[in-house]
């Protein structure tokens, strides 16, 4: 500030680099004011690319089960994306209650209606009470295809589960990955039995 | 630029011009009269063809879209009535379709023609910088152009490919899936997603037309490499752009274009995957997810790491590498011709890149999977290990002392046109 106004008229006034002169903090702040606003500028058109009020509202699908024996599995949507639900058998049960945790990739049960940190159990996996019941998100998380299992003819890979025909990635019959490239298991979406025979997604 | 200008205006209007917008002397100064050296073989004609396969997709892209509708609903049905109802429509969707391929095989003609000759070292590093960016920026148009269709391979590109960055979960648990759902517009690939897709088809090809000038601007600031590699040193050394080369890019433009009719003419589905004729069912995966095959290279790399994020870091990293290749090169020859050692690494790379695509078209189980690993490995260790280490090693060939000698042999000053046979000696060694 002293130097710029104690120059000779013939010298230009330049700031001082050590010493923040007015003229810099002048421009430092509009500087600092023009990217806010560019910033505040750009975020709608950021933002409106975000699911829109619409998207958000398919919230819930509710879905009757009494037409589906056991064996049978049904696929219906939910948010865009397919539910699989499995009318479990006693083996299919028997072998998701066999193995153990350690033998598996993702331990985390991956269930919304409970806690994060819960171990991925047939009992976190399957309905509660209703063990014969597995309703989950129908997407491969390696890449998100729909694995093949849910048709009497498909292939349901080494666990009488799901096979994904993208990257050969294998799901036992509580939607557990058993061999990758998935890095988890499929999605448990929150849901609720309303009924012995209905269940209420999302 | 580069060149001192000769231009002078002959009539008035010129001059009026030449004293608002020179846009006359900038044409006659950088391609009428710009000095480009006389050895340039038929390799380096692809920069032409691409310029021109550009202009075609843009022209071709633009009245298709007047006729495309972008929703989940119609968008299949309106490309099918391109094909059956409008006018020329068939002519105009097959030369965009078959089109993008050809535009592919250029550019990547064109990036090895570049890699082989050194032109990206110095002081072209910011022109290959540009081409890179250049093809990056075809790679995502491609992507979104290919998803228009919205057939099942369409559909499920999309899916696989936007998935890719749910891998950003592995670090930072939710943000990758938050960047997917604002990538979507939803919860799953649909209309939004659609429509944002067709809409950034749109305008991406007119930022690579912006990139491509400044490609072009930082080229004429260095001018050509050339085959030999060695600095243009003469005047004599450089011959006038037009006629000379306005006519051999014209020709192998010409033979290009023969070798593109051929395809929209009689082989145009053979380049794409018919289960993209399946409109788009987002129940049902198709059972073998393929890419168009200018991608396959880099799916084959996708696959065969064993890991979500680093499959996903592999794919992006495989051309990220090339903006890096003007100084993971360390040797001082800039062409491949004078690398005794590097030339077989180079054909190596090449065969790599040709064998990723078979592997990136099969299964990836069993024996693909060994040898993707095996061929992605050598990917890397190429531009990582190869190019800086046999840079270093190597003793390149002799060089001929100039770009005139390499052509008409040894002891002819740069004046003299040829009397008799070139002789040949054996080229100095490099000091």
């Amino acid at each position: 500030m002293a130097d710029s106004t104690q120059a000779t008229p013939a010298q230009f006034p330049l700031p001082d680099e050590e010493d923040p002169s007015r003229r810099d903090v002048i421009m430092i702040a509009a500087g600092g004011f023009a990217a806010v606003g560019l910033g505040l500028g750009l975020w709608p058109l950021l933002d409106q690319m975000n699911p829109d009020a619409s998207a958000l509202s398919m919230a819930t699908t509710e879905v009757d089960l009494a037409p589906v024996e056991e064996g049978q599995a049904i696929t219906v949507m939910w948010r865009g994306k397919p539910i699989f639900i499995r009318h479990r058998t006693k083996k299919e049960i028997d072998e998701a209650k066999s193995v153990a945790l350690d033998d598996l990739i993702d331990p985390i049960a991956r269930n919304a209606n409970l806690p994060e940190s819960a171990p991925a159990t047939d009992e976190n996996r399957a309905g509660k009470d209703r063990e014969n019941w597995l309703v989950m998100i129908g997407i491969c998380t390696h890449l998100g295809c729909i694995p093949k299992g849910q048709s009497v003819g498909d292939p349901k890979g080494d666990y009488d589960g799901w096979f994904c025909p993208c990257h050969g990635s294998q799901y036992d019959s509580a939607g557990r990955v058993r061999v990758g490239p998935a890095p988890q298991n499929m999605a448990i979406p929150p849901y609720d039995f309303t009924s012995d025979t209905k269940v209420k997604v999302g | 630029m580069a060149n001192p200008s000769t231009y002078e205006p002959s009539t008035g209007i010129e001059k009026w011009f030449d004293e608002r917008l020179p846009i006359p002397r900038l044409m006659h100064d950088q391609f009428l009269v710009f000095p480009t050296p006389r050895n340039l073989n038929y390799w380096w004609t692809f920069g032409g063809i691409l310029t021109f396969m550009l202009v075609s997709q843009i022209a071709t892209g633009v009245v298709l879209a007047m006729n495309y509708v972008a929703t989940p609903d119609h968008a299949f049905d309106s490309v099918e009535h391109i094909m059956r109802d409008v006018n020329w429509g068939w002519l105009l969707r097959y030369t965009h379709a078959v089109g993008a391929s050809l535009f592919f095989l250029a550019a990547y003609v064109h990036s090895l023609r570049g890699l082989y000759y050194g032109s990206y070292k110095a002081p072209r590093e910011v022109l290959w910088i540009l081409g890179v960016l250049i093809l990056l920026l075809m790679i995502a148009t491609a992507f979104m152009g290919y998803s228009l269709v919205w057939g099942q391979m369409s559909f499920w590109a999309v899916t696989v490919i936007t998935n890719l960055f749910s891998s950003l979960d592995a670090v930072v648990p939710g943000i990758g899936t938050r960047l997917v759902q604002w990538i979507w517009g939803g919860f799953a690939v649909g209309g939004p997603t659609l429509t944002r897709l067709y809409s950034l088809h749109y305008f991406f090809p007119f930022v690579i037309a912006g990139v491509v000038v400044l490609h072009i601007w930082a080229l004429h600031i260095p001018g050509n490499n050339n085959p030999t590699g060695i600095d243009v040193k003469s005047p004599r050394e450089a011959i006038p752009f037009h006629p000379y080369y306005t006519i051999k890019d014209g020709f192998a433009l010409a033979l290009f274009a023969l070798f593109f009719a051929g395809f929209v003419f009689y082989a145009p589905n053979l380049l794409s995957h018919p289960d993209n004729y399946i409109p788009a069912n987002p129940l049902q995966t198709p059972a073998h997810i393929v890419p168009e095959w200018y991608f396959l290279p880099f799916y084959a790399i996708l696959r065969a790491i064993p890991s979500k994020l680093f499959g996903v870091a592999g794919l992006i990293g495989s051309i990220a590498i090339l903006f890096f290749v003007p100084w993971l090169d360390t040797s001082r020859v800039r062409s491949t011709r004078y690398r005794p050692i590097y030339k077989w690494f180079f054909w190596a790379f090449v065969a790599t890149c040709f064998v990723l695509g078979y592997l990136g078209s099969q299964p990836p189980d069993g024996v693909y999977l060994v040898l993707g690993r095996i061929f992605t490995a050598y990917y890397f260790l190429f531009f990582l290990l190869v190019m800086p280490v046999v840079g270093w090693i190597e003793k390149p060939k002799g060089l001929p002392g100039s770009i005139t000698e390499s052509v008409l042999g040894p002891g002819e000053a740069p004046t003299a046109s040829p009397k008799r046979a070139p002789q040949r000696r054996a080229p100095e060694p490099v000091a």
